[in-house]
């Protein structure tokens, strides 16, 4: 059941991705101002709300877990953290190769870009973290308490960097102000659909690992009771 | 009371062995001629970056603060005494956040005249205000600091990890103490963007004390 799930969601984002990709470079009118570099905003941005979405499964994993010390929300939250990292890269690898083509630099110290930098640096040090704990209970609960400070730093960020010099490059939002043409509207949904179909088969292959890699840990443990 | 007590005890130890203060006061100085060298500068910039000189030579000391905070109770099995003792989690935790504050403003009144001497920078003449900015980032960096040497302590590579974890964490906080550290350095006083000190010390000392007891106890 769950290797079907798997599957099944897998191949539905992989088929759901492709034809947005056809969609995204064949069908869709070029953009007047950007030119085909435009393009690229349909997998940076449903890159950077998929992140949002699997950060926030995995500090509602976190806090279920100081609640329950089930260790299946451990896993989920771990599992969740690594695919948001993973979504949060594609976003600012996209992000910054629009800027080289657009603003002609790599990167600038933008509100937003620096909020997700330091979103993408923080849960790397939840991921660098987890390997140096080696008893399980321990680390569960390190992690689970690193996601939480890590969700809590996120708003203060923001307001740090927007305090006195809002140095804005970054494009406003589009969405929610309509400023985004009718035509753009479906394949920008799509790929939100599609990268969170992929995340989620990511994520249930993750938890199928945590749970043999703690099953192993565990008939290891009570061969040297042995 | 008893985080008091705690406090009280830390700070005895440190100042028995001096082994946090001696090293963190002289990587402060080490950081600070390193500086000289790594930036070639003429007055303006050096004021222009003033702020941030002074608040990474701060956080680098802070981190070696820290990590003794809870290291420290290691040996002999302190820290299960420390957790099986009466005293609550969350007096612990502030016990040692404060005594980790007072050690580092320490650390900092050292450094800050040395650093004026050094780069010919005036900060006397707006001594209260960079007090001010001082204490409320410093119990920033102690809080989430002594926190993180909770959860780290057991942690293979803990001197490693700890500034990993703890840096990103921190650079709300630190951008604000740079931007009015540099504002008060150059005599014009922004003392507005306080707040986001204040919001941070209060997020992050709320959810220390809330959290503490999972941290302690695993």
């Amino acid at each position: 059941m769950r290797e079907k799930t798997i599957y099944g969601l897998g191949i539905l984002g992989t088929l759901l991705l492709l034809w947005n990709f056809y969609t995204i470079f064949l069908v869709i009118p070029i953009d007047a101002l950007q030119g085909n570099i435009f393009r690229i905003i349909f997998i940076h941005v449903p890159a950077a709300m998929t992140a949002f979405a699997f950060y926030g499964v995995a500090v509602l994993a976190s806090i279920a877990f100081l609640w329950t010390k089930n260790f299946k929300w451990d896993s989920m939250a771990v599992s969740a953290v690594e695919v948001g990292t993973m979504f949060t890269l594609v976003n600012l690898a996209t992000g910054s190769i629009w800027a080289r083509v657009e603003w002609g630099i790599w990167w600038a110290w933008d509100a937003r870009m620096t909020t997700q930098l330091m979103l993408f640096l923080l849960y790397l040090g939840y991921l660098l973290m987890r390997p140096a704990v080696a008893e399980p209970t321990q680390r569960a609960t390190m992690s689970a308490i690193l996601s939480i400070f890590a969700a809590a730093d996120i708003p203060v960020v923001f307001m740090a960097i927007r305090l006195h010099n809002v140095r804005t490059q970054h494009p406003g939002p589009v969405l929610e102000t309509g400023g985004l043409a009718p035509v753009y509207w479906p394949p920008f949904l799509i790929g939100i659909v599609a990268f969170l179909l992929l995340g989620s088969a990511m994520i249930l292959v993750r938890l199928h690992q945590e749970s043999s890699s703690r099953e192993i840990d565990s008939l290891r443990r009570e061969l040297h009771a042995i | 009371m008893a985080a008091l007590a705690i406090a009280g005890k830390d700070l005895r130890t440190e100042w028995r062995t001096k082994e946090s203060l001696n090293a963190s006061v002289s990587f402060a100085l080490v950081i600070l001629v390193l500086f000289s060298f790594a930036f070639d500068l003429d007055r303006e910039e050096l004021l222009a970056i003033s702020g941030g000189l002074l608040w990474l030579v701060y956080a680098f000391a802070g981190a070696l603060i820290v990590n003794r905070s809870f290291a420290r109770e290691l040996p002999n099995d302190c820290l299960d005494v420390l957790i099986a003792s009466p005293a609550p989690g969350w007096a612990v935790f502030l016990g040692k956040a404060v005594a980790c504050f007072l050690l580092l403003i320490l650390v900092e009144l050292i450094s800050l005249p040395v650093f004026g001497l050094f780069y010919n920078i005036h900060w006397a003449g707006s001594i209260f205000p960079l007090l001010l900015v001082i204490a409320l980032a410093t119990w920033g960096i102690t809080v989430v600091g002594t926190a993180f040497s909770a959860v780290t302590v057991n942690v293979r590579l803990r001197e490693l990890m700890l500034p990993v974890l703890l840096y990103p964490l921190l650079i709300p906080l630190l951008i604000g103490a740079m931007e009015m550290t540099t504002g008060l350095l150059n005599g014009n006083a922004v003392l507005s963007d306080i707040r986001i000190l204040l919001v941070f010390d209060a997020v992050f000392t709320s959810l220390s004390i809330y959290l503490i007891d999972f941290i302690l106890v695993i």
